[in-house]
């Protein structure tokens, strides 16, 4: 029977060079995904010169400004990434965001340490309980974090003129992080995005963890038999992005300088629409973080073009809702057509 | 004969998946008024010829013609518009919908579906049920009845007798028979030879994405058969493998797994036996005699109500598959799909159990490849379209559920009917394969609707029947007589 399977293998023609053109594409999505934001670059440079050239010569300032929009983005993207892995989403996550920079601020006299500190811990403690609501007491995901987001609201408002009536101004290392360059070249925020960017590629990769967020989304039965205790993951990869958006809220804090309520509220659909641009199903089971990342550097430029054309943040939700479902809609039709 | 129109012609039908060919170019035609059998090993290419011909994928070439006329089936409506209703392998039906709900779906109303219903002997079925809780044959008869309530000119029955009793298979026949003498025509897929020759006509036969015989069955024997379906040489290995099934006697070692008592909500009735290491333990029993709750309770899957399991002498109390995994108990499930990450790749399928626990969530064991590479060796599973695993054949697919085993280790396997539905080949390798597990020491206990095959592969075998064993003795004597009259609880003679 060996002798068969070898016999049929040898006979099949999967020489690439053959495949057709589509069927290339559809094997490296993420080429296309380069080539879009190279496209959008470029187009953008059209529009205005001055993104890419300026006193006749090559300046990085436009770039990095696409870059610092999508640093944010990409990091809450990387918490829902790993959601929608497992199937799951976190509608709380730009919420967690705003609360953590607003703890961060309010503590900022204890020092930027431990500012910093109680602010990741505030992220940690809002999605591990969102961890809790969907693993252990089986709470829809969509429902679980809609409401933990309106009850985070609901405190940091009756908070705000309370036990957070201190400060809103952002420690200033944590604005130097947030406004700073490296060599004045390198923006710091985005060093700290590459940092959570290999940790989350690893993490999906290499480990058993990130096996396990694939294993659940694409089949939890399967994931029982197989002896894993969804629950476990679940309660653990809500905390982690929890975390992720406290990370977040705290860059964006620190990139503005002060805090309030709006803080990152108008980056929940931007985070999500950068993990379904690259590729990642919202049914679970499917998608990278590499993906992602270019998502959101696509969402970077888009954002630069649109200011270089004068639409406003209006204009912008619209164009982030439309992609979505857009995109939704595409994979879907791919899906079916395998 | 005389010269009309075959009823459907398909020529040269071709459809890939990426780099992997499932069907090359495959010529089938069925005349009306005939019985067609499609037959061919797991991954010859039959269920997606089945799914291009009922229109629920496209095909990549090729040309389909019913009555004559040139047609291009839009979609799986259109098809059943044009004659064709299909059953197919796995039950297209809604879980979480009610048999009703289901119905409206496919537009089809209760009268129309009523008389076919009670054709099946399934006239007082409760349909406001949610599909979930209803057996399988059941669903298995529900899918046949809706498609002949579409009153189809072909009708396509893919593996439909797998998951029936003989006589829910009789049913079957019946309409069969019914469809040939009126005129109209039954393409039917199954693995059970026997059926073949029982109620086929002609047939077609697919090995690697080709149609490589086409047969009139009148006074082809079942060793012909298999010796088209394979191809010569292979024929004879797979008869070899059957001949030494019975030669190997064996030692047994300590007892790995005991239940004692066992009790499921009235469904598992007090069930005790000893499965030592070693041993392989066969089970049948009719459907639904409760079988399935008592894999469920043993897995650590359900919490028996009553009794215990003993794990190695010791209570297992398991909360989830976890505790047991960590015992050493392993399932293999009765549906594959409830093993198996589609989406996946066939290497993450097969290491999916290493890393059930907290202690290897931070990074990927070292000899992964592997054990993973030694598993896929092992039970020669076929790689071509490893990157995701729904693109496996069937066969395929079942290797992989007890390949995960392999890789994460075990002391007792309890395989739930692992060879329905799979081609005589792949067959004999998972039963070469248990048995080799059982001479190196693991202790198996196996369902199998398959009486012929106890005798060839189980030590001893034990029969239940609504929830209690009544029956047991060595399976070397066990003839498909002795056990069908034990599963319907009657004494034998």
């Amino acid at each position: 029977m060996t002798q068969q399977i070898t016999d049929s293998g040898s006979q099949v023609p999967d020489d690439p060079q053959k495949a057709s053109l589509g069927r290339r594409i559809a094997a490296r999505p993420q080429l296309v995904l380069i080539g879009v934001l190279v496209l959008l670059i470029g187009v953008t440079f059209l529009i205005q010169p001055t993104y890419l050239i300026r006193d006749g010569s090559f300046t990085f300032a436009g770039l990095r400004n696409s870059l610092l929009f999508a640093v944010p983005i990409g990091i809450l993207a990387a918490g829902q990434t790993t959601l929608m892995l497992t199937g799951g989403i976190d509608l709380s996550i730009a919420m967690i965001a705003t609360a953590s920079a607003y703890v961060t601020a309010n503590q900022s006299p204890q020092g930027a340490v431990v500012a910093i500190i109680l602010g990741i811990v505030v992220g940690l403690l809002a999605g591990t309980a969102n961890g809790v609501g969907v693993g252990v007491f089986r709470v829809n995901p969509l429902i679980m974090t809609l409401a933990m987001s309106g009850i985070l609201l609901g405190l940091f408002t009756q908070w705000a003129t309370t036990i957070f009536a201190g400060s809103t101004r952002m420690p200033d290392f944590v604005v130097t992080l947030g406004q700073g360059t490296l060599w004045d070249i390198i923006p710091y925020a985005a060093i700290v995005w590459a940092a959570v960017a290999a940790i989350i590629v690893l993490m999906l990769r290499r480990t058993g963890f990130g096996r396990n967020l694939y294993a659940l989304g694409d089949n939890l039965i399967a994931s029982r038999l197989a002896g894993i205790r969804s629950w476990q993951v679940l309660v653990a990869v809500y905390a982690l992005s929890g975390v992720l958006g406290a990370i977040a809220g705290i860059l964006m804090g620190g990139r503005i300088g002060a805090v309030d309520l709006q803080l990152a509220g108008f980056l929940l659909l931007p985070s999500v629409a950068a993990a379904v641009i690259g590729g990642t199903s919202i049914f679970g089971g499917v998608g990278t973080y590499t993906g992602t990342i270019i998502g959101a550097l696509i969402l970077g430029v888009l954002q630069s073009m649109l200011t270089f054309l004068n639409a406003g943040e209006a204009v912008q939700q619209v164009l982030y809702g439309s992609i979505v479902l857009g995109l939704s809609w595409v994979y879907a039709a791919m899906s079916r057509s395998q | 004969m005389e010269p009309k129109p075959h009823l459907l012609e398909a020529t040269g039908v071709a459809k890939s998946y990426g780099p992997v060919v499932a069907l090359r170019s495959v010529d089938l035609s069925v005349a009306p008024g005939e019985i067609h059998a499609l037959l061919g090993a797991n991954g010859a290419g039959k269920s997606t010829l089945v799914k291009i011909l009922a229109a629920v994928i496209p095909d990549d070439a090729g040309t389909i013609k019913v009555n004559g006329g040139l047609v291009s089936l839009a979609g799986p409506s259109d098809a059943t518009s044009k004659g064709i209703s299909t059953v197919f392998q796995d039950p297209a039906l809604i879980p979480d919908l009610s048999v009703d709900q289901n119905l409206t779906i496919s537009g089809i109303s209760k009268s129309e579906i009523a008389p076919w219903l009670e054709r099946m002997h399934l006239g007082d079925l409760d349909t406001a049920l949610l599909v979930r809780d209803i057996p399988l044959a059941t669903l298995r008869l529900v899918d046949l009845a809706r498609a002949l309530a579409h009153d189809p000119q072909l009708l396509m029955l893919d593996e439909i007798t797998a998951a029936l009793t003989p006589e829910q298979a009789e049913l079957v026949f019946d309409v069969a028979r019914e469809w040939r003498d009126t005129g109209r025509s039954v393409l039917f897929i199954s693995h059970r030879l026997s059926e073949i020759l029982d109620i086929c006509d002609r047939a077609t036969i697919l090995r690697n994405g080709r149609d490589v015989a086409h047969l009139d069955l009148e006074g082809v024997d079942e060793p012909e058969l298999v010796a088209a379906m394979l191809g010569e040489e292979l024929a004879e290995a797979v008869e070899a493998v059957d001949e030494d099934a019975v030669a190997a006697e064996r030692t047994y070692g300590e007892i790995a797994l005991e239940a004692s008592d066992l009790e499921f909500r009235g469904r598992v009735n007090g069930v005790s036996f000893e499965l030592r290491r070693g041993e392989i333990l066969g089970i049948t029993a009719l459907e639904g005699q409760g079988q399935d709750d008592l894999f469920n309770v043993l897995s650590g899957d359900h919490r028996p109500s009553g009794g215990q399991v003993l794990v190695g002498g010791e209570p297992l109390n398991a909360h989830s598959p976890y505790n047991a995994i960590r015992r050493g108990v392993a399932l293999v499930p009765g549906d594959r799909q409830d093993a198996l990450l589609p989406q996946r790749s066939v290497r993450e399928n097969l290491a999916t159990p290493l890393y059930n626990r907290i202690g290897r969530w931070f990074g990927l064991l070292r000899d992964e490849t592997k054990r993973v590479n030694s598993a896929v060796e092992r039970l020669d599973i076929d790689t071509r379209a490893a990157s995701e695993l729904r693109r496996l054949s069937g066969g395929n697919q079942q290797k992989v559920t007890i390949g995960r085993w392999l890789v994460a280790g075990f002391d007792v396997l309890l395989c739930f009917d692992p060879t329905r539905g799979i081609d005589i080949q792949t067959k004999a390798q998972i039963y070469e394969l248990l048995k080799e597990l059982a001479a190196d020491g693991a202790a198996i206990l196996l369902y199998t609707s398959e009486l012929r095959e106890i005798p060839l592969v189980c030590d001893r075998v034990l029969v239940m029947y609504d929830g209690r064993i009544v029956h047991e003795q060595d399976a070397i004597s066990a003839t498909e007589e002795v056990l069908l009259t034990a599963a319907h609880a009657l004494e034998s003679t």
